[in-house]
């Protein structure tokens, strides 16, 4: 067997990744452009990130953006990893399969119909539509991608640590916090992180649960690219990208590197 | 009685030493009782309407084979589990219902369960700080079970920067910290090698004897609780089978059952022909037909059909007839020598099939053998190595 690729396997790899990012990076190079015209490159500049942090509306926008991908991921990972422990714990319970059933639907339902029943709900119940809608719509959507990261972590974690705990004198509730909560905090960081950047793209659940005063970053950017993409624009999905790449690179190497340890760990233990 | 390697003595207050055996005096207070305790997990019966007192000192084994219930028995103690029926009272002090962080147990898992983002100090501290603990009384009480475990240089290590023999310690460091009324060992020596194994038991004897706690052992090793035990209770289908010192459960089995689960038997069928005091004669059709005869009590009748059973250890082989004796002596053929180093184990075929095992051993070296591969042989037995069980 020959180790290297075959020319097949490396014209279908270059293919691909073309297909993918070849529009990305696109983007990223013309955020650079001197010219205004979006198609003709005219020379490196930075003008445009100077006029976008001089564009209110758009930084507006992103302070929004920020504000509710915050707060909908801590909500969510708050309520994915109780979630997770109710499903991993408590293998028996009234309406577990309904319960996981309902947990992870979101992860499978049309965005577009997520949103849609979420405005009906929303416009029933009378709630002004703006900023918290959106949090709660992003908050219902992202806690099934965190409690899915936290369970598979929680499925090997060995439970006579918790035990252990308890028999030391621990209280149940403070066992949580010293001991579980330790060590499975890196699939909540990984999972907090997740839901950040799923909150941070979304556009049509939140285009569905948004009013007056509450613009979204991906919302207002849909809505200047309508009147003709702006060099602006680039730049800002170019931010977009690199703080997107970012989080989901260090929740990777978070969870990547706590496999290799609990790996390493069980070689040792194995080695005795 | 007979007295096993094992029995320790205590000294009463007139200095005289005697046999610890709290479980053969009446008026001794158990320290923990099991009155009747059922634990039913759905249809699943774990431990099936169980009688069992521990007394104060005693270094007490839960043997059995895996799903006999004997970690469900020990889990109830430390409060994992409650008793679907029945009571356990520690000193006196109902624990059903209790919460085993109010519980005066301490466990060591089977897995260790050391928490991996403490340190080996913080570990042992642990139990400690839940107490409220002044720091300086906890400093002092951890220094003295790293001392103890011999760990002092580990203190500041992470459990996964740590040998299991190391991990094991920190274990039973953590464990005794609290220096609970019971200590409970779940596999405590699973996961170690042979070698370390045998070590480390010897080390636990010789803590519980030095710390004089009670100590609570499950095990499905039946030489682990051999070596370490004052009392063994043999355990199958959520039953106790027998309670006992070692000695006893190895030399007066009271049914095949145990027999066969603590050491290795030879299991011969026969039927009663006289019962005596002291004594039981039998006949057995196996080995062309023989009479045995057991020193032994054994409340059955005449003509019952009961079981006798014999040590390897304990059963001789010869060339020629034995002339000592006219009861226990069966012919066979050497079927197969499996030679260990220390001990010979001849299996020999009796007439009719049956093969019976007899261990020797090699005291002299040797390289021929007196006796070897379809020898016509004598197998035979003095009355009092073998027993008659009668279930």
């Amino acid at each position: 067997m020959r180790k290297g690729l075959s020319w097949f396997n490396t014209t279908s790899i270059v293919l691909g990744f073309t297909f993918l990012y070849l529009p990305i990076v696109l983007l990223v190079i013309y955020s650079f452009n001197a010219s205004r015209l979006v198609t003709v490159w005219a020379g490196f500049s930075v003008e445009w990130y100077w006029k976008l942090f001089q564009n209110q509306q758009l930084l507006d926008a992103a302070w929004v953006t920020l504000r509710v991908a915050f707060l909908s991921a801590s909500v969510a990972t708050v309520l994915g990893t109780l979630a997770a422990i109710a499903l991993t714990r408590y293998g028996r319970f009234g309406g577990r399969m309904l319960f996981s059933g309902m947990v992870y639907a979101p992860l499978v339902m049309p965005e577009v119909i997520t949103g849609l029943s979420l405005l009906l709900l929303f416009v029933a119940v009378n709630f002004d539509r703006g900023f918290w809608t959106i949090t709660l719509a992003h908050i219902t959507f992202t806690m099934c991608f965190v409690s899915v990261v936290v369970q598979s972590r929680l499925v090997t974690f060995d439970r006579s640590l918790e035990e252990a705990a308890l028999d030391l004198g621990c209280r149940p509730m403070k066992t949580f916090f010293v001991v579980t909560l330790p060590i499975i905090l890196p699939a909540v960081v990984s999972g907090w992180m997740l839901a950040f950047t799923l909150s941070l793209d979304d556009l049509v659940i939140a285009s569905f649960t948004t009013g007056p005063g509450a613009t979204t970053l991906p919302m207002r950017i849909y809505s200047q690219v309508r009147l003709g993409v702006t060099p602006e624009i680039n730049a800002a999905c170019t931010i977009l990208i690199a703080i997107v790449t970012v989080v989901v690179v260090v929740a990777s190497i978070i969870t990547k590197r706590q496999e290799v340890e609990r790996q390493k760990a069980e070689r040792l233990a194995a080695a005795g | 009685m007979s007295t096993g390697v094992t029995e320790k003595t205590q000294t009463t207050i007139g200095g005289i030493r005697r046999k610890f055996a709290p479980w053969t005096d009446p008026a001794a207070v158990p320290l923990i009782r099991y009155e009747n305790v059922s634990k039913r997990f759905g249809e699943f019966v774990a431990v099936d309407n169980l009688s069992l007192d521990i007394y104060e000192r005693e270094f007490f084994a839960l043997l059995g084979p895996s799903g006999c219930g004997k970690t469900t028995l020990m889990r109830m103690l430390a409060g994992f589990e409650d008793p679907t029926e029945g009571r356990i009272t520690l000193a006196g002090q109902d624990l059903v219902g209790m919460p085993p962080y109010k519980r005066q147990t301490n466990m060591m898992f089977q897995s260790y369960a050391l928490f991996p983002h403490m340190s080996v100090w913080e570990n042992i501290a642990f139990g400690l700080k839940q107490d409220r603990m002044e720091k300086g009384a906890i400093d002092a009480r951890v220094d003295e079970m790293l001392k103890l475990v011999k760990l002092e240089k580990f203190a500041k290590r992470k459990p996964h920067q740590l040998s299991g023999g190391q991990r094991q310690r920190v274990a039973l460091a953590r464990s005794l910290a609290k220096a609970p009324k019971v200590l409970l060992l779940d596999e405590p020596l699973g996961a170690l090698d042979k070698k370390l194994r045998e070590e480390t038991q010897f080390e636990l004897m010789d803590l519980q004897m030095k710390l004089g706690m009670t100590f609570l052992i499950v095990t499905h090793d039946q030489e682990e609780a051999m070596t370490v035990a004052d009392r063994i209770a043999v355990m199958n289908h959520g039953k106790l089978v027998q309670v006992a010192p070692p000695a006893v459960i190895y030399e007066q089995p009271n049914s095949r059952y145990v027999a066969d689960f603590v050491g290795d038997v030879n299991i011969l069928e026969a039927k009663i022909e006289a019962v005596a005091p002291g004594n039981v004669s039998l006949y057995t059709s196996v080995g062309g037909g023989a009479k045995l005869s057991i020193a032994q009590n054994v409340e059955a009748k005449v003509g019952d059909s009961a079981f006798v059973a014999i040590r390897p250890e304990k059963v001789r082989v010869d060339l020629e007839p034995p002339a000592w004796q006219e009861a226990n002596c069966l012919r066979g053929e050497v079927w197969d020598i499996g030679y260990l180093g220390d001990l010979s184990i001849y299996h020999v075929e009796l007439e009719g099939g049956v093969r019976i095992k007899a261990a020797k051993p090699n005291l002299t070296r040797m390289v021929e053998r007196p006796i070897t591969w379809e020898d016509k042989v004598w197998v035979s037995w003095l009355p009092d190595s073998g027993v008659v069980l009668t279930s």
